[in-house]
This record gives structure tokens, C-alpha cells and sequence, in this order.
């Protein structure tokens, strides 16, 4: 028989696909069942977030942070919070920075049991996300207990937090971190050695520590691949530098790695929290510079000063000095940064997101390139992709 | 911390002495003001010298503003792992001079040039895929530029007698509400109907420079 030639086949995936994590649109150039170009098409869920700011006040800002990655709203605050106290010259009280570590890390939780089971389901696996959404539900709980709202909590504000932490709420958190590492060893059960889920993820989509460099890569995609660097430890920021706690590293750098990696992490957040729960210290939960925080309701029912301070800050809001920074946190995904141009006004003149999710998307056609169509499914899982902080 | 960086800024600024026109240390951040012509070479020597070793780029964005010659800084943010150090880089440029792509340096510059592009329409030159990337297919214009309305210009909709998606321009019901709250005690430079008070203060100054 002659010979044939075969037309690649273009295969569009997305973005209403349950496996794309949302709207990714991904055109994928097929050789068979092997990928041979893989194109992301980004930008469904593009709000503006960047240029909205810009009309609002550094307050009204904040929530707009919380919509960008939804499943770990708080972090995203916590970059906005230091980059302006950055600029404001202001350091927050102690209890409020134990407070805003230990949300950080009951975000970091969240996150990584939404990705954990998420990836469990792309690659085959249903039970885990049915157990895992129980133990998210109660987490969201004490975003509830804490600033009102389960999801968009705007609890972390530029000075300090929001409100003190209700009666307690602390040892109910302390309970929590002893019956969840039962749940982790549940999870561990059922997909560790786990034979699909080990044939679906071991030496797929391997990131080379040349390549986590060169593209961008943080968090779990980089300490995957073997590099010791978490900006919890090695730039500290808040109260990290007086807590106890490890960095997983991963040795080969493919999917296996980056969920053993997430695992361990969600232990060591608890050991974070537990720490926190014991060293937390009494006073304030935000600066006592009425310029900057507001005055208390019942300070403003006897003073005339308050009422006014108040009003200001809640209408003009307050002016931050010109100047720029970038300030980073680690947030679940990576470093997720903030780079914020102040001109003297109320209103920021700039303020870049920078998402962990977007360079690594970026890296999807280098990862994919080679591998068979159900493996960029499984690759895209282990990136941890969240389109509201890629699209912004 | 802050001397090592210090330290570090010396070192760059002789070694860049012919491509740096600034370097600045505020709030412990480093930042580099480079001739445009020379980013590629500034950027590949921050990630292949020694005492340097900035193998990521973290982020590129730009900042618009509209009332310099040369409106855009494009901003380059990178991490060194080995140093613990953080630099930021800017070259400025306008609408129509394009800047030496980096992606032949660093792979992420892709998608984050694309993004540049996008956002505010500077152009670079060698990149290898400058598509739109956030916007819809078929957008017009550059959104993060100051002048670009916060509205935008097309709004779209699902028509039913057409049964398709239709652009529209934006039809507002009320005007857009931007509310001025900044107070003429702290923010306001120029007070409204005091023009005769400065017209004559620029008046002085402009004799004073004369004789």
C-alpha cells in the first residue's frame, strides 16, 4: 500500500471543559494521540481587575482581590495589605500579623485540597473531592466566624485585619488541626500508592530546574522540581520568621512530585497554625493611627475626632506617598506579587498583578509537547491553574 | 539586607556604567533605569554573571504616563535565587518605538510581552508569537493606557432575532460617576476661580527667569 499522509488534526479543548479548570480555551495540534503544539487561549474571564483599581481607593481595592483567585481569596489580600503598609512606612501589630498567618495558611489548606481532589478527578479518581469538600466547608467556616463572609472575606486590610477574632474561634481552629491530619492520611490512602493514580502522574509533565527557572515558576511547580525556595522562609515577611515549619522539595519535578509536595505542605500548615493558636499574642489587630485604620464604632458614638476620621476615611480614603514596590507573599500557588505605583493620590496609579497561575500556563506547550492528549489534562491539574487570578 | 543590596547596586552600575542612566534603592527595592537600546544586553547579564545570577524573571509589566515624551516604562522584575535579591528594571518607550524582546533571555518574557502588548500597545521587536492575550478576539485599542475609558467602547450582547453574539457601542444611562473626594486642604494644588493668583505667579516667574 502507498504510503499515506495524515493530516494533523486540530483538536479545540475548551473552555467549557469540566478538565480545564475553569475557561481554558487550549488548541491542541494533534499527531495521533500525541500532542504536538499546545496553544492556551486565555483572557475568558477577564474583568479588568488591574485597571479598576485604578479608579478606587486603596480600601476599595481589596476586594477585588479576593476575586482573583477564589480559592485561596485571602493571600491575595495579604500582597495588596504589605504593599501598601510598604509605602504607608507602617508595621502592623504582632497579634494581627499571628492572626494573618494563621488565615494564610487556613488558605493554603483550602487551596490545596481543592487542587489536590481536583487533580484526583481529572486523572480518574471521584472519592476524594467528595470527602475533601466536607473538611473546605468547615475552613470556610472560620473565614465565616472571622471576617463575615466564607469566600470573599476582605479581612485583611492595609494596617492590620479587619475585626479581633470572636470568642473561641481559637480553639475551635485547634481542634480542627487535630482531627484533619486523619483526613490528609485519608486522602494519602487513597491515591499515593494508588495504581492508576500513580501510572497517570509518575514522569509526566517533568519540570527540569533549568526550565522552572527560565519560565517563571514558584511555588509547588518549582519545589517540585527539587529547588529549596519557599518566600516564607527565605524572604520572610509578617511573624514566619519566628514559627517552626519545613519545606517539602520534590525530586524529579513531574506531577507525582508537585501532589506529594502539596500533601506534606498542607501538614506543615497546620503546624503553622497550631504554633500560631499558642504564641498568639494579646493587643491590638491593626495600627492605632485613625489616618489609616478606622476609629472603633463605640469610640465614634463619644468622639467628635473618630466621627470624623471616619467619614474621611471612608469617602476620600487616605493618601499613600508616591513611590513604588513589589511586594510578594508565598501563596499557595506561588508567588503571587503586587507591584504598586502610588502618586501621592488615594487612588493607586498602578497595581500589576502578578499571578503564579500565569507563567506557568505560560509553560503549557513546552510541558505538554510530546505527551499523549489525557496527560495535558493531568499536567494542567498538577499546575494548579485558577482562571480568575490568570485573567484578572 | 540593604547593604548587600547597596553592594549589589555599585557592582551592576559599574559594570552596566555605558547602558544605566539610574539606579535607586528605596524601600529596600532596587531599581535600574536602562537605555532602551541596551535591555537584552543588561538582562543577559544580570542572569549569566557570577555575583549576580538573576535566572528568573518574575514579571514584565509597564506603567503609562501620558504627559512624558516617552508615555510607557516597561517594567522587569526579577528574582535571584542564590543572592536571596530581588531587582526591577525599566526602560521607557512610546507608542510607536518598539523594545528588544526578551524572550530570547528568559522564556516567561512570552507571555508576559504578550500581555504588555495587549494591555498597552508597546511594541517589541524579535518576539516570537506578539498575539493579543487577555483581550476578546477582535479588540480594538489598549485598555490599561490612561486615555482608554474605564467603560471601554463596545459592550456585546446575546441577540435573540439574530440568535448571535452582537458588539455594541456602549450605551450608558448615566454617565460614568467619578467622584473627586480629594479634600482642598490636603490634595488640592489648584483652587477653582483663584486662576488670576497663579496666572500672576507664573507671570513673576516667567520675568524673574528673563532678567
Amino acid at each position: 500500500m502507498a504510503e499515506m499522509e495524515i493530516k494533523p488534526l486540530r483538536l479545540n479543548f475548551g473552555p467549557q471543559h469540566p478538565a480545564a479548570h475553569g475557561v481554558l480555551r487550549c488548541v491542541l495540534d494533534m499527531d495521533g494521540e500525541i500532542i504536538e503544539r499546545a496553544d492556551p487561549h486565555i483572557g475568558l474571564l477577564h474583568r479588568g481587575t488591574e485597571k479598576l483599581i485604578e479608579y478606587k481607593t486603596y480600601l476599595q481595592a481589596v476586594p477585588y482581590f479576593d476575586r482573583l483567585d477564589y480559592v485561596a481569596p485571602i493571600n491575595q489580600e495579604h500582597a495588596f495589605a504589605l504593599a501598601v503598609e510598604k509605602l504607608l512606612g507602617i508595621e502592623v501589630p504582632p497579634r494581627a500579623q499571628y492572626i494573618r498567618v494563621l488565615f494564610s495558611e487556613i488558605g493554603r489548606i483550602l487551596n490545596h485540597i481543592l487542587n489536590i481532589t481536583t487533580f484526583a478527578i481529572d486523572v480518574g479518581a471521584m472519592t476524594p473531592i467528595l470527602w475533601g469538600f466536607e473538611e473546605r466547608e468547615k475552613l470556610m467556616e472560620f473565614y465565616e466566624r472571622a471576617s463575615g463572609a466564607r469566600l470573599h472575606t476582605a479581612y485583611f486590610r492595609p494596617g492590620g485585619v479587619h475585626q479581633d477574632l470572636p470568642a473561641g474561634l481559637l480553639d475551635d481552629i485547634g481542634r480542627f488541626c487535630e482531627t484533619f491530619p486523619q483526613h490528609i492520611e485519608d486522602f494519602e490512602g487513597l491515591l499515593t500508592n494508588n495504581r492508576i493514580f500513580r501510572q497517570r502522574t509518575v514522569d509526566i509533565g517533568v519540570v527540569s530546574r533549568q526550565d522552572a527557572m527560565d519560565w517563571g515558576f514558584s511555588g509547588p511547580m518549582v519545589r517540585g522540581s527539587g529547588v529549596p525556595w519557599d518566600l516564607r522562609k527565605s524572604q520572610p515577611y509578617e511573624c514566619y520568621e519566628d514559627l517552626d515549619f519545613d519545606i517539602p522539595v520534590g525530586k524529579k519535578g513531574d506531577c507525582f512530585d508537585r501532589y506529594l509536595c502539596r500533601v506534606e505542605e498542607m501538614r506543615q500548615s497546620l503546624g503553622i497554625m497550631r504554633q500560631c493558636i499558642e504564641k498568639m499574642p494579646d493587643g491590638p489587630v491593626a495600627v492605632e493611627n485613625n489616618k489609616v485604620t478606622p476609629p472603633k464604632r463605640g469610640a465614634m458614638k463619644q468622639s467628635m475626632e473618630a466621627l470624623i476620621h471616619h467619614f474621611k476615611l471612608y469617602t476620600e480614603g487616605y493618601h499613600v506617598p508616591p513611590g513604588e514596590t513589589y511586594s510578594v507573599v508565598e501563596a499557595p500557588k506561588g508567588e503571587f506579587g503586587v507591584f504598586l505605583v502610588s502618586d501621592g493620590s488615594n487612588r493607586p496609579y498602578r497595581c500589576k498583578i502578578r499571578a503564579p497561575g500565569f507563567a506557568h500556563l505560560a509553560a503549557m506547550n513546552h510541558l505538554c509537547k510530546g505527551h499523549m492528549l489525557a496527560d495535558s489534562v493531568a499536567i494542567l491539574g498538577s499546575m494548579d491553574v485558577v482562571f480568575g487570578e490568570i485573567d484578572r | 539586607m540593604s547593604e548587600a543590596l547597596r553592594d549589589l547596586g555599585e557592582y551592576v552600575g559599574l559594570a552596566l556604567a555605558e547602558a544605566l542612566i539610574d539606579a535607586d534603592t528605596r524601600y529596600g527595592e532596587l531599581m535600574l533605569r536602562v537605555r532602551r537600546e541596551s535591555i537584552v544586553k543588561v538582562l543577559t547579564y544580570l542572569r549569566d554573571d557570577q555575583n549576580c545570577q538573576f535566572k528568573q524573571l518574575m514579571d514584565v509589566t509597564a506603567v503609562d504616563y501620558p504627559e512624558r515624551e516617552e508615555r510607557f516604562d516597561v517594567v522587569y522584575n526579577l528574582l535571584s535565587l542564590k543572592q536571596n535579591q530581588r531587582i526591577r528594571v525599566k526602560v521607557s518607550t512610546d507608542e510607536a518605538t518598539p523594545v528588544a524582546s526578551a524572550a530570547s533571555v528568559f522564556n516567561s518574557a512570552i507571555w508576559f510581552e504578550r500581555e504588555v502588548w495587549d494591555m498597552y500597545g508597546v511594541l517589541f521587536t524579535d518576539h516570537p508569537d506578539l498575539r493579543r492575550i487577555l483581550t476578546d478576539y477582535g479588540f480594538d485599542g489598549h485598555p490599561l493606557r490612561k486615555d482608554f475609558p474605564l467603560t471601554g467602547y463596545v459592550e456585546v450582547r446575546y441577540d435573540e432575532d439574530q440568535k448571535r453574539v452582537v458588539y455594541e457601542p456602549v450605551n450608558l444611562a448615566q454617565e460614568f460617576r467619578q467622584f473627586d473626594f480629594v479634600s482642598p486642604w490636603e490634595g488640592m494644588l489648584h483652587l477653582p476661580g483663584d486662576e488670576k493668583a497663579e496666572d500672576a505667579a507664573a507671570d513673576g516667574e516667567g520675568e524673574g527667569a528673563k532678567s
